[in-house]
């Protein structure tokens, strides 16, 4: 392929949409209240949108007449290049609301830094996104101070989901082989410009909702280069149950 | 207040709603009439709410990103008519705590239909086309109905159901234009979601408890057996289309009548999935249940931090 590093570059993105909309999509219907299921299907189909452009471009680029279904349901798991923390479980409304918080501080920077992209597809996408990433994060920063500041058992939950998840904020800022590549051709985006911001943003909500940043300075990676928790699999074999037991259907 | 003056004001009101005029939450209203809307209306809601259940199950296993999308979309849009209608009831001096408690308390009914299981990808096509086709049956005619919030609520609720039944329709147009396998997942959903759309529609006019009353406030403008018959006459057509066979050997064109005779309905089936002992009734209110009970340290979250600035608020304001 003659653009390995570009397809390479957008799968890693799409991945992170596409799975923590799957996340998303296993809560629908079970939230604690009917708004933030609305809320939560809503983020979850922002989601999957930006999934599917950016799916249907790696396709083009790959030149292999594949569709975005391909892409998106067919790889195998080392082939999904998410980072660790959108595959983590619901465990609790804290854990829901907490990877968000630090996926969409992350996405909104991120797709903010992408406007300027030289690819005019993916400054597109992050034209359209970032008004439905500003929402998103919105939504999170306002849940984390509810529960941050709301009553002591929540302000434990959401700490103890802090404590859990911040192992894995450290990969979002990882630098792939793909992703270098693409910064030098100035089409993909250095993250490393604004990882300063990304904590400072973080301390400041998380101080504002009662919360403290774990001190621990050991994370958790691997998704980025296909190698990811146990929980993955699971994920998988539910996205993927249709298209692998019915191949080459159209549905 | 002495009888004779409600007497007076029942007759006021009665002719009002035989002038089609609509009767708004603060416009006075016989006890009855309240009592009615609040049932029908938030078993209406609850059966949104637990709908979003055996769709939602097909969430993370959607075949395609667009019928994944197409999916996330509709149970949403169910959540938003559980919504509207939880709040049209709220205008009757119900709070949606309180009916949810009765929901839970299995004291509310909802819609037996969704204490079936959703097994295959089908499904979701099967629900669209015949549970939403005969909800809108059902619905399209509360439009007119005499309370204005509900009438209100319904003209969007059947905007969105009606769209709804023709992505469902055309989930099984693809499937019934794909592979045998696909085919045959069609039929199947087909033979399991025909006779539950059909009592979907209510007990026979003869057992249908609330239909005299329910007709005079405009609540219901068809009995239970004539919409049963419009939705048949619609939908043979359309499985016929599809290429489907409808699981009634007793289905035919009746010329004289004008419309299809159809065989029997097992309505102990229906009667004892009403009771609660359908293949999915306890499995849907524990779901409900615990969604609700494991959130109520959010909702005390949300609630404690609200005040907790309205307090700051006050402070800084004094």
């Amino acid at each position: 392929m003659k653009n390995q590093n570009l397809y390479n570059y957008i799968i890693s993105i799409a991945d992170n949409s596409l799975i923590l909309a799957q996340r998303l999509g296993e809560l629908c219907g079970h939230g604690p209240t009917l708004e933030t299921d609305i809320a939560g299907t809503n983020i979850s189909l922002d989601l999957i949108g930006q999934t599917r452009n950016y799916y249907q471009y790696a396709a083009k680029i790959q030149g292999e007449g594949k569709t975005e279904d391909d892409l998106a349901f067919l790889r195998l798991e080392r082939e999904y290049k998410n980072v660790l923390l959108v595959e983590q479980p619901n465990d609790h409304f804290g854990y829901v609301m907490g990877r968000q918080y630090l996926f969409d501080v992350f996405h909104l920077l991120f797709m903010t830094e992408m406007l300027n992209s030289k690819d005019e597809t993916l400054a597109a996408i992050a034209k359209k996104g970032i008004k439905e990433v500003s929402y998103h994060k919105r939504f999170s920063g306002d849940w984390i101070k509810r529960l941050g500041d709301g009553t002591e058992e929540s302000n434990a939950k959401m700490q103890e989901a802090i404590d859990d998840l911040w192992v894995y904020t450290d990969e979002l800022f990882d630098i792939t082989e793909a992703d270098a590549a693409m910064i030098s051709e100035g089409i993909g985006v250095d993250t490393s410009k604004f990882k300063e911001l990304y904590y400072t943003e973080i301390l400041a909500l998380l101080t504002e909702a009662n919360l403290t940043i774990p001190e621990s300075k050991y994370f958790t990676r691997g998704g980025k280069k296909g190698i990811h928790s146990e929980h993955m699999g699971y994920i998988l074999s539910d996205l993927q149950y249709m298209q692998r037991t019915y191949p080459n259907m159209e549905w | 207040m002495s009888n004779e003056q409600i007497k007076n004001l029942e007759e006021i009101f009665e002719a009002r709603i035989a002038r089609d005029e609509k009767i708004e939450p603060k416009d006075w209203m016989p006890e009855k009439y309240r009592k009615t809307h609040i049932r029908q209306m938030s078993q209406h809601a609850h059966s949104e709410i637990i709908g979003m259940l055996p769709e939602g199950n097909w969430i993370t296993r959607a075949p395609s990103l667009r019928r994944k999308a197409a999916l996330l979309a509709k149970v949403q849009d169910e959540a938003g008519h559980g919504l509207y209608l939880y709040s049209a009831c709220e205008t009757l001096g119900v709070s949606r705590d309180e009916l949810y408690e009765q929901l839970h308390t299995g004291k509310a009914k909802y819609s037996s239909i969704f204490n079936y299981p959703t097994v295959t990808w089908a499904d979701m096509g099967a629900i669209g086309w015949l549970v939403d086709g005969a909800a809108i049956i059902n619905q399209v005619p509360l439009c007119n109905t005499s309370f204005g919030p509900y009438a209100r609520a319904m003209v969007r609720v059947c905007k969105e159901e009606s769209f709804h039944q023709r992505q469902g329709f055309e989930i099984m147009l693809k499937l019934c234009n794909g592979t045998q396998e696909q085919k045959d997942m069609a039929q199947d959903a087909l033979n399991r979601w025909w006779w539950p759309s059909l009592m979907m529609l209510g007990p026979t006019d003869a057992e249908s408890i609330h239909t005299e009353q329910s007709m005079k406030w405009k609540l219901k403008r068809k009995s239970n057996d004539d919409l049963r018959q419009q939705f048949i006459d619609q939908t043979v057509p359309q499985a016929e289309l599809l290429g489907l066979t409808i699981p009634d050997p007793d289905l035919k064109w009746n010329d004289e009548k004008g419309v299809y005779d159809f065989g029997e309905i097992d309505w102990d089936e229906f009667w004892q999935v009403v009771k609660g002992h359908g293949p999915c009734n306890k499995k849907r209110m524990k779901d409900r249940v615990s969604a609700w009970d494991n959130g109520k340290w959010v909702r005390d979250a949300a609630m404690a931090h609200a005040e907790k600035k309205e307090a700051k608020k006050l402070k800084e304001a004094i």
